[in-house]
């Protein structure tokens, strides 16, 4: 006890440092009004591209349904009408919703998509108070036709890495739906999807 | 009746002045605590966070006050009051400043003024002793019967440090013992009593590192743990109202108060006093943000084995000097 407390000369280092850490610059980003740069490759919010003519680049193949780890994607394909080409191919997805809250942001859709469709963006900031808004429908994904065609992961710095994973588990999405639909949570939601469903 | 009208306008403006200097030295000290741990400190609620102090003080209002079911509803109502009374009541009779024609800044220039500071703030306690054990809860009785012991033991050392002042102002007048400093500072002939002094009023005060009362990795929050809303508030009052009583005290005991150093006097006085308490707060802040609590037991055995030994010694001294000079 003698000796911690008649330390003065290690009680008077003490008050230096922190006299001298309050002069020091501060690293706090406050936030809201000053952003981080995030890095050329972030996780963020999901984005459906289109061509540059405009059609869509999904063609409902639900690859990304399969490849999605966390089961937060539903895709429910349709053939296109002869007369109103939503895309290139035979096929499009007449729905496609992302639950935005089961998402885990791993990218492994953007991956798994044969023709670029699904992108990561690097926006993050998603906050509502109803967990219904969530779920997000096309008409929150893809990108309107005045916004261009959307970024590509491999016109980002970086490019894409060659080697897309193996998709082994193969579920169709109305199994996953159905599975979904059951739990609390799917029965809490059920009322807002309705709303949202694209 | 004229006189008492100018006693109660001047208590109003006393009440103003100290309940603004706690609103705004929680925020000082909460911004100077962020410097020091590389934070900004509040910074949102106005331009450098100005109205932090505001926005404090509604959110505590619109908060639900609860009772304890175990708790003595008198006494728990009462105490929050005892502390926050006996806080504000200082404040009548500590000076600020002298004009030059000799009026006294302060409600009532008493004779026994450093008296009755004790006097109050040792009645004080009983708020924090009642308010735990009125609570009805372990946590805050441990809390105030941790306040009690420590209030008592390190009282004992700062009456003593004190007194060596006043054997040297020979006054027991706040106003006296100021004037007794125009040639020289007491923190000169009596520097073991200021150092004594400033140990002792952070025990008092129940400021870290010495706030067993309230410590929060042991008794949750101490004796205020069962207090919410306006009578935590009222706690919190008490405790920075304590603070700011102990600088203004080591400043007229010690550091001469209202009176310039190096000559300065185009500068007022009460100037002065206001930057000389100043820094009595900034170094509260300071040892809050370096020192980690100390240990209880370790808490004592300083308080009873060197500070009230060395306390003793330095008014022995002091006294035997005085009366052979």
């Amino acid at each position: 006890m003698r000796k911690n407390l008649f330390n003065v000369a290690a009680l008077f280092q003490g008050f230096r440092t922190t006299l001298s850490y309050a002069f020091r610059k501060k690293p706090t980003i406050e936030y809201p009004t000053v952003r981080k740069q995030h890095a050329p490759r972030f996780h963020g919010l999901h984005e459906l591209r289109r061509y540059a003519d405009g059609k869509e680049r999904c063609i409902g193949c639900e690859l990304c349904a399969i490849a999605c780890p966390a089961n937060a994607i539903t895709v429910v394909g349709a053939e296109n009408a002869p007369s109103d080409r939503r895309s290139p191919g035979e096929r499009y997805a007449a729905r496609y919703e992302i639950d935005e809250l089961r998402c885990i942001f791993c990218g492994l859709c953007e991956e798994a998509c044969p023709t670029d469709a699904i992108v990561l963006t690097p926006r993050f900031e998603m906050a509502d108070y109803r967990r219904g808004a969530f779920i997000y429908a096309k008409d929150r994904l893809l990108v309107p036709p005045s916004a261009g065609i959307g970024a590509a992961p491999d016109e980002r710095p970086g490019g894409i890495p060659s080697d897309l994973g193996a998709v082994t588990n193969h579920k169709s999405t109305v199994d996953v739906q159905a599975g979904y639909d059951a739990t609390w949570r799917g029965g809490l939601l059920r009322e807002d999807r309705k709303g949202l469903a694209g | 009746m004229n006189e008492w009208v100018i006693v109660v306008a001047k208590s109003l403006l006393i009440l103003l002045v100290v309940i603004t200097t706690f609103a705004y030295s929680m925020l000082f000290e909460r911004k100077i605590m962020g410097w020091m741990q590389l934070r900004p400190g509040p910074n949102r609620v106005g331009p450098w966070g100005m109205l932090q102090p505001a926005a404090d003080a509604a959110k505590m209002m619109f908060k639900e006050d609860l009772t304890p079911q175990t708790a003595d509803p008198l006494i728990y109502r009462l105490a929050p009051f005892i502390s926050l009374i006996c806080a504000m009541g200082v404040y009548a009779v500590i000076p600020f400043s002298e004009t030059p024609s000799g009026s006294l800044w302060s409600v009532g220039d008493v004779n026994a003024g450093i008296l009755f500071v004790f006097a109050l703030t040792s009645i004080g306690i009983y708020g924090i002793s009642l308010a735990g054990w009125s609570s009805g809860s372990k946590f805050p009785l441990l809390g105030s019967v941790r306040a009690t012991a420590q209030m008592i033991s390190y009282e004992l050392s700062m009456s003593l440090s004190v007194i060596g002042v006043l054997i040297l102002a020979q006054t027991t007048s706040l106003r006296g013992i100021v004037h007794a400093q125009y040639g020289l500072w007491f923190i000169v002939p009596q520097f073991i009593g200021f150092v004594i002094y400033l140990v002792t009023a952070v025990a008092e005060t129940n400021r870290a590192p010495f706030d067993l009362v309230e410590a929060e990795t042991e008794l949750v929050a101490g004796f205020h743990t069962e207090y919410s809303g306006l009578r935590f508030g009222l706690f919190f009052i008490a405790e920075y109202l304590n603070m700011i009583t102990v600088s203004c005290l080591a400043t007229l005991l010690f550091l001469g108060g209202w009176n310039a150093p190096f000559g300065l006097t185009m500068v007022p006085g009460l100037v002065w006093f206001v930057l000389k308490a100043g820094l009595f707060m900034f170094f509260y802040v300071w040892l809050r943000a370096t020192l980690p609590r100390i240990r209880y037991d370790r808490l004592m055995a300083f308080g009873w084995k060197v500070l009230l030994p060395v306390a003793t010694l330095n008014l022995i001294v002091t006294a035997v000097i005085v009366a052979l000079s």
